[in-house]
């Protein structure tokens, strides 16, 4: 009963969903009034008729209902309530739900804080919205229901991948979906902008917090999945340039170009068509993950073999939307009236290079995923792309990119200073040399690149801190007016400053771990000891133990340094009977931002394989995003940027900008 | 400056970064991607010793041996040829005796292929896809393979089903 409730419940969004599509559209363009307001009825109401769905998904889930067969091939009655939640997006029918819940979960946003929104806008982006949420139901509903049943109910499901059964799959997904499917406002009202032929700074302001709160999203999702590939695959590594994850990386990649064209667009009223632009292809490189994800055309190992229906519906939706979006520009972009003159050495100038290197870096990523399909699509020969491939393009883009990134944030609006912005980057600049000279003298012999890419790091993060320092007149004035001036500046410069600092604090994590990182591989027996980087792993016994439903073998290690003992680490090796399948739990010790690694492979009478990590500077990894997380979050907070507030000139500025 | 002036900078500075972005592509697409064959394309185009690739087969039966300190040699075959591997490291999960694998790395001067990474999926019923078509090219596949029951599916950009490696460097 409940899954055809919540098959129901789908049904009618759908409907719902194709009713917003086509009446509000027609409302805006004849301007009548209550047309218009019935997207946000449907919009509304759309969003309680998934959540309904999702709910009743989650419900069969919970109770182990196994006459559903998605319950049946992805859950056991054993496994932890946690699990049995998580379970519901941890296979493709209920993420694609999730997908679309969350979808009209930004709708209703736009719908119930749209107030303000010029009427014919907000009718038109609730519009676009929902075409793309009715292509998705009936994706849904066609290709991947998840509330079919099975005609004779087996007793018992078959559990949940054992690598999927960890806390990450609670957070992962629905954060990298909220980061996805957020970047669907932008595209709404860039398709939007572009029906009405008019763009303006009010959209602009309108476009960047929904941006924003998708970067947010987007830039935790990508971090926890790298934390999690970490500690769950058991081999240390964070990053593969796995298509994948490649696919999460370009949102993320054209996402934070959005971001800064659309400051421009806000502030200077400039870059209008190439802020467009860049909404329709950040959703569409989302779609582009989606589609890579979901169908089966991967020649990687993440390949599944699911019915090639499903990725060729996903490839016409794909085509549709992205096909339809880029005509669309094509067709009225010249409409849109360029404004804002700016010499190149300007704030704006410093965003355009920040857009053209992301861009580019956006595309290597691009192509570094996709050529590999292409080739075999046209010549038939397989290859792989990896890490060589992405350390010689986005690699050297990158460190570009990092390399100008502090004098952006420093030069005016219009026509900037550069020689006076490089006076005021002069300390940091200087750190950041001493800090290269004193880690090469350390690391002699070593690494010649590392200092300088730690060096270059170390200049980021001065930068940042110095154009605080710089605004708040630190060390130039007195105490309390520095106060002052830090409490009320712009949260926006607060967020700018830490986002930056983000990506400085990120990169030397990311240097560090892959040049200073140690490794030990040995078969050791209870008894044995390992020695790395001067810690001494005693290996004390190996237990058995039950689990829920596994069986696992832990490995006791004694820690020490210098003689002092530590504590003890538990690797283990879990063996789940139902799917006959093995995982790896790795056990951690973290040592300031440094963490010891061990994870186990097999068990050949007494002698057990271990690996053994010492990761130096490793969590700052993770650390680095979290902070660009809460610049964002700051700049989010911003009175003049902050969702709904209430702006008592929108009317006057939009009838100057509308020329 | 004027605005042609101005033009012509904005204009020539993207060309500079999109000429540096494609040369960079470029150069790498030439030495970095790694190509994948089967036992039998080793045969037929007699890969020179030292270059890379990747190697996909399933493992033969009975050929997995392991030797001191984490060494272990086995056999990949297509059911045409077979090709010796050697190891040294830990082997990922699924690695199993007559299960799909993809092994990357280079041919010594005896023949052998010297792996320092093998993939295989945390997935019973996983077959990587080059195998899979491999296989299918030859005529040895068989239907069961990769067939139906407990394929895991990924969420969106998960790494859940991410393949585990066994990697030496």
């Amino acid at each position: 009963m409940i899954a055809e409730c919540g098959h129901y419940a789908l049904v009618l969004a759908l409907a719902l969903s194709l009713i917003q599509s086509i009446v509000p559209l027609f409302g805006a363009h004849w301007r009548d009034v209550a047309l218009m307001n019935v997207a946000r009825s449907t919009a509304l109401a759309q969003f309680l008729f998934v959540a309904l769905s999702f709910g009743a998904l989650v419900i069969l889930h919970v109770t182990s209902d196994f006459s559903v067969e998605n319950v049946f091939e992805n859950s056991h009655s054993l496994k932890p309530m946690i699990y049995k939640i998580t379970g519901v997006w941890g296979n493709h029918e209920g993420s694609m739900l999730l997908w679309v819940s969350i979808l009209a979960l930004f709708g209703s946003l736009v719908a119930a804080f749209g107030n303000n929104l010029p009427l014919t806008l907000r009718a038109r982006v609730l519009s676009v919205q929902a075409w793309i949420a009715s292509a998705f139901y009936l994706f849904i509903l066609l290709t991947s229901n998840p509330f079919l049943r099975i005609g004779t109910p087996p007793m018992e499901g078959k559990d949940l991948n054992p690598v999927l059964q960890d806390i990450g799959l609670a957070v992962h997904p629905p954060m990298l979906y909220l980061g996805y499917v957020g970047f669907s406002i932008a595209f709404s009202f860039a398709i939007a902008a572009l029906i009405e032929g008019r763009i303006d700074a009010a959209w602009a302001r309108w476009v960047r917090p929904w941006t924003l709160v998708a970067w947010i999203f987007l830039t935790l999702g990508i971090a926890m999945g790298s934390y999690w590939a970490y500690y769950e695959l058991g081999w240390g590594g964070w990053w593969f340039w796995d298509p994948v994850e490649n696919a999460s990386l370009m949102p993320w990649l054209a996402g934070t170009a959005l971001l800064h064209s659309a400051i421009v667009m806000e502030k200077r009223n400039a870059l209008k068509v190439w802020t467009v632009l860049l909404a329709i292809l950040t959703f569409s490189l989302s779609l582009l993950g989606t589609f890579l994800v979901r169908s089966n055309v991967l020649t990687s190992v993440h390949a599944f073999a699911l019915s090639p229906a499903r990725g060729v519906f996903i490839l016409m939706i794909l085509c549709l939307f992205i096909g339809g979006g880029l005509s669309l520009y094509a067709w009225r972009a010249s409409e849109l009236k360029q404004g804002g003159l700016f010499a190149p050495i300007s704030r704006e100038g410093a965003l355009v290079l920040n857009n053209l290197f992301l861009t580019c870096a956006c595309a290597t990523v691009f192509v570094g995923t996709l050529y590999p399909l292409a080739l075999e699509v046209l010549t038939g020969e397989k290859i792989s792309v990896g890490a060589p491939f992405f350390n010689l393009t986005f690699a050297p883009l990158c460190l570009l990119l990092l390399m100008a990134l502090p004098f952006g944030p420093l030069l005016a609006w219009k026509r900037g200073d550069l020689l006076g912005a490089a006076q005021r980057l002069l300390a940091a600049g200087i750190v950041a040399l001493v800090v290269t000279a004193v880690i090469w003298a350390w690391t002699r012999g070593g690494a010649s690149l590392a200092p300088l890419a730690i060096g270059l790091a170390i200049f980021v993060i001065g930068g940042a801190v110095s154009d605080l320092v710089d605004r708040a007149g630190l060390f130039r004035l007195p105490l309390g007016t520095v106060w002052r001036r830090a409490w009320g500046m712009p949260r926006s410069n607060w967020g700018t400053a830490f986002a930056h600092a983000g990506v400085g604090i990120a990169l030397i994590g990311i240097v560090c771990e892959s040049t200073w990182n140690s490794e030990y591989i040995a078969t050791m027996k209870p008894g044995d000891v390992a020695e790395i980087t001067g810690y001494q792993l005693k290996l004390e016994g190996l237990d058995e133990r039950p689990g829920p439903n596994y069986r696992e073998i832990a490995a006791r290690f004694q820690v020490s340094l210098d003689g002092r003992t530590l504590g003890t680490l538990a690797p283990s090796k879990r063996n789940f009977t139902t799917r006959g399948s093995s995982t790896t739990e790795t056990a951690l010790m973290s040592r300031g931002l440094s963490q010891l690694y061990v994870s186990l492979g097999d068990l050949s009478g007494q002698a057990m394989a271990v690996r053994i990590y010492y990761k130096p500077m490793v969590l700052l990894i993770w650390f680095g995003p979290i902070l660009m997380a809460i610049g964002g979050l700051l700049s989010l907070s911003d009175r003049r940027l902050r969702i709904g507030a209430p702006r008592p000139a929108l009317g006057s500025r939009r009838l100057q900008a509308a020329e | 400056m004027t605005r042609k002036q101005r033009r012509l900078v904005m204009i020539g500075g993207s060309l500079t970064v999109l000429a540096l972005a494609a040369a960079l592509v470029l150069n790498a697409l030439r030495d970095s991607i790694v190509f994948f064959s089967t036992p039998s394309m080793v045969a037929e185009k007699h890969v020179p010793a030292g270059r890379r690739f990747r190697l996909g087969g399933l493992v033969q039966p009975g050929s997995l041996a392991r030797g001191e300190n984490l060494q272990v040699t086995f056999k990949v075959s297509d059911g045409d040829a077979t090709l010796p591997v050697s190891f040294k490291g830990i082997l990922p999960d699924l690695f199993r005796e007559g299960q799909g694998v993809v092994a990357e790395g280079a041919l010594d001067s005896a023949g052998i292929f010297k792996a320092d990474t093998v993939l295989a999926k945390h997935d019973e019923t996983y077959m990587p896809k080059e195998v899979a078509d491999a296989l299918k090219k030859q005529g040895h596949w068989k239907d069961d393979y990769g067939a139906g029951a407990g394929i895991s599916v990924n969420p969106a950009g998960g790494k859940a089903a991410e393949a585990s490696r066994g990697t030496t460097r």
